[in-house]
């Protein structure tokens, strides 16, 4: 068996590249966009969304977990 | 429909990220032991939806959505009793022999427990089958694309008509997929799987939620759609009360136990982003962690197959009992395909992508198109990375050249993902010969699998099993299940592909129960044949055994960990809240 790292060496992603960031930040930037369009465009598209604004919505929901997975990936990095 | 600028942004922030995170990799990526085991650093989380995303492929989404449409929410059979017991298997009680001993791969493990051979024939059909597995799924997104339209005008604006979509999918899903598992290797797949899971979930989950809103939610799905759809269980006491065609037994043993052990606790594309894991414990953690997304797996993929039968259709020529499935056009005669009773046959492939159009606006349609190329890249990715570990470490340095430095190793793996993605975009093209991905798949996984994990149950479990009954043992059942399959054929089927090749014996009521069945052949042929045959040749001597066989090898001593993070702990949590899914859904 090999010796097992203790557990709070290594938090999330190898090679000092935190994984959560880029996948926040790319969230972050599909989510403005979603909501941004969803705020500029006419209401006729959402027909088939049975009337709700699906790209405001989603978007803004995007955006917030995008802070949240930010957030993490930036609390507490630790020195390397 | 036509896609706006909107989507093409997206998809195209999509195509930035993956192979950004290519280019930051690379210089990370010194060692061979980086580029194949990710340096075995990755933390448990990481790798459990890793290890859930590389699984996540074309035949996933489409064919679990058409399977969910065609047999309803028993499909959900594939998740809770097809997935769930294996993963908890794997991570419990094989995961110490694969993370604990020196073997960097699957067939490498079988090398140490057995001999040369047995790796050898192990590492040449898996090298072939991720070869095949990544062209078919390269040849569905095409192909959907394709029938789609949506790309055609943005092809047209750069001068090539609707004729080259088919390739230039092809091309551009083979370039990114190959750029970034060439700069970043298992690292680089890994973190995009990671990425394209949560893209997946944040595609699909607004569709269901508009979907379920449309139909009435779960309730109202119940009274549009017949019983037979709305039941996991109701109906499988015989082959003949449920749509699949299958009795529970052969249900539970052939998917239950032969395939999904087969597949789940052998197949190296899933069990090497464990083996990527930072620590025993997360390694062990892996598949149990994966397990938690994917009981609950059924809500994303096989759900939006029974939204799309309860949506009314918008064409008022459609028959109300199909939903919003299309029927099924020969692509030859540009004529409806018939069944054998003479009914058009529905397109079931065709379930996601109806649905997305039928229910999103542009904007999020983009999202929704970029959840299923995601999907399909992770797929794809988890084969080619898969195959260049085993190629470079089971067949190059096993019997080409076997004392060259790292840094040649870490050469060849470049290598080998230029050409796996090659081979496989060769297979894609081979793949537009035949219509039916999944059972093509199904085919080779039950000949080639199937008898797989009696030889890792025997060699994990059993000290006494030895080399040669563990070769004689594979080849055997493999055998085994060609000849089942030769001898037998679905209802309604021609002798070929379907089976009935050696003459057609026996009939079975679905191609589901025949392809069970030859899971089941195959790995009791196997079992059976491997023990005689140790039974007769020298065992190895107890020294060279321990820490890959279970009666030698100490108990892994977990780290101190809070309760609730212990593998057991989650291993019981998975498979209760499994069993209630199944009460719930009965």
């Amino acid at each position: 068996m090999e010796p097992a790292d203790p557990p709070d060496s290594k938090t999330a992603g190898a090679m000092g590249v935190d994984i959560r960031l880029p996948i926040g930040l790319m969230f972050a930037i599909i989510g403005v966009m979603l909501a941004a369009f969803g705020l500029f465009s006419e209401s006729s598209i959402y027909e088939r969304s049975l009337g709700i604004n699906i790209n405001l919505i989603w978007g803004t929901i995007l955006i917030s977990f995008s802070l949240v997975l930010l957030w993490l990936g930036s609390r507490k990095r630790r020195p390397d | 429909m036509n896609l706006t600028y909107i989507d093409g942004l997206i998809i195209l922030v999509y195509f930035g990220f993956v192979l950004g995170i290519g280019f930051v990799l690379k210089r990370y990526t010194k060692t061979s032991k980086d580029f194949f085991q990710a340096g075995r650093s990755m933390p448990a989380w990481i790798c459990g939806l890793a290890f859930i995303s590389a699984n996540l492929g074309a035949q996933e989404i489409i064919g679990m959505a058409a399977s969910g449409a065609k047999y309803g929410i028993a499909t959900s059979h594939f998740y809770w009793i097809g997935a769930i017991p294996a993963m908890v298997f794997v991570g419990l009680l094989m995961m110490p022999f694969y993370y604990g001993s020196r073997a960097r791969s699957v067939p490498e493990y079988l090398r140490l427990r057995f001999d040369e051979k047995t790796r050898g024939f192990n590492a040449i059909s898996f090298a072939l089958m991720t070869v095949f597995s990544s062209g078919i799924s390269m040849y569905a997104m095409a192909k959907l694309i394709q029938i789609l339209h949506i790309f055609d005008t943005p092809l047209r604006s750069i001068g090539l008509g609707p004729e080259y979509v088919f390739h230039v999918c092809i091309a551009i899903s083979a370039v990114i997929v190959l750029v970034y598992v060439f700069l970043g290797g298992l690292t680089s797949a890994i973190y995009n799987e990671v990425l394209q899971f949560f893209l997946i979930v944040a595609g699909f989950a607004p569709l269901i939620f508009l979907g379920l809103k449309r139909t009435g939610g779960w309730y109202g799905i119940r009274q549009t759609l017949s019983p037979a759809l709305t039941h996991t269980w109701e109906g499988m006491g015989s082959s003949s009360t449920n749509l699949m065609g299958i009795e529970a037994f052969g249900l539970v043993m052939g998917l239950g136990f032969v395939l999904s052990f087969g597949y789940w606790c052998t197949d190296f594309l899933v069990v090497q982003r464990a083996m990527a894991a930072d620590s025993m414990s997360a390694a062990r953690r892996t598949p149990l962690i994966a397990a938690i997304p994917k009981m609950l797996f059924p809500i994303l993929v096989v759900l939006p197959g029974l939204i799309a039968m309860a949506t009314p259709s918008r064409d008022p020529g459609h028959s109300q009992y199909t939903g919003l499935i299309p029927y099924k056009v020969v692509e030859a005669s540009g004529e409806l395909a018939y069944d054998q009773n003479g009914k058009p046959e529905l397109d079931y492939d065709l379930t996601i992508p109806v649905l997305l159009l039928n229910y999103f606006p542009t904007g999020i349609l983009g999202l929704g198109l970029t959840a299923l190329i995601a999907s399909f890249m992770s797929g794809m990715a988890g084969n080619v990375t898969a195959f260049n570990t085993v190629w470079t470490y089971d067949i190059y340095q096993a019997y080409i050249r076997r004392n060259a430095s790292d840094a040649h190793y870490l050469w060849m793996g470049r290598m080998a993902t230029i050409f796996g993605i090659g081979a496989s975009v060769f297979a894609a093209y081979i793949a537009t010969r035949f219509n039916n991905i999944m059972d093509i798949l199904q085919l080779v996984f039950a000949f080639v699998n199937a008898p797989l994990f009696a030889t890792f149950l025997l060699g994990m479990f059993w000290k006494r099993a030895t080399g040669h009954g563990a070769f004689t043992g594979l080849g055997a059942g493999t055998l085994a299940a060609a000849v089942h399959h030769g001898l037998t054929l679905p209802v309604g089927s021609g002798v070929g592909v379907k089976g009935g090749w050696l003459g057609a014996l026996y009939t079975y009521p679905s191609e589901m129960a025949q392809n069970f069945w030859t899971a089941i052949y195959a790995w009791t042929t196997c079992f059976v044949v491997t023990i005689l045959v140790s039974a007769v040749t020298t065992p190895r001597p107890d020294r060279d055994l321990v820490g890959l066989v279970y009666s030698l090898t100490d108990r892994p001593k977990d780290e101190p960990l809070a309760w609730y993070s212990q593998p057991v702990t989650l291993a019981c949590f998975v498979l209760g809240a499994t069993l209630l899914l199944n009460i719930l859904f009965y």
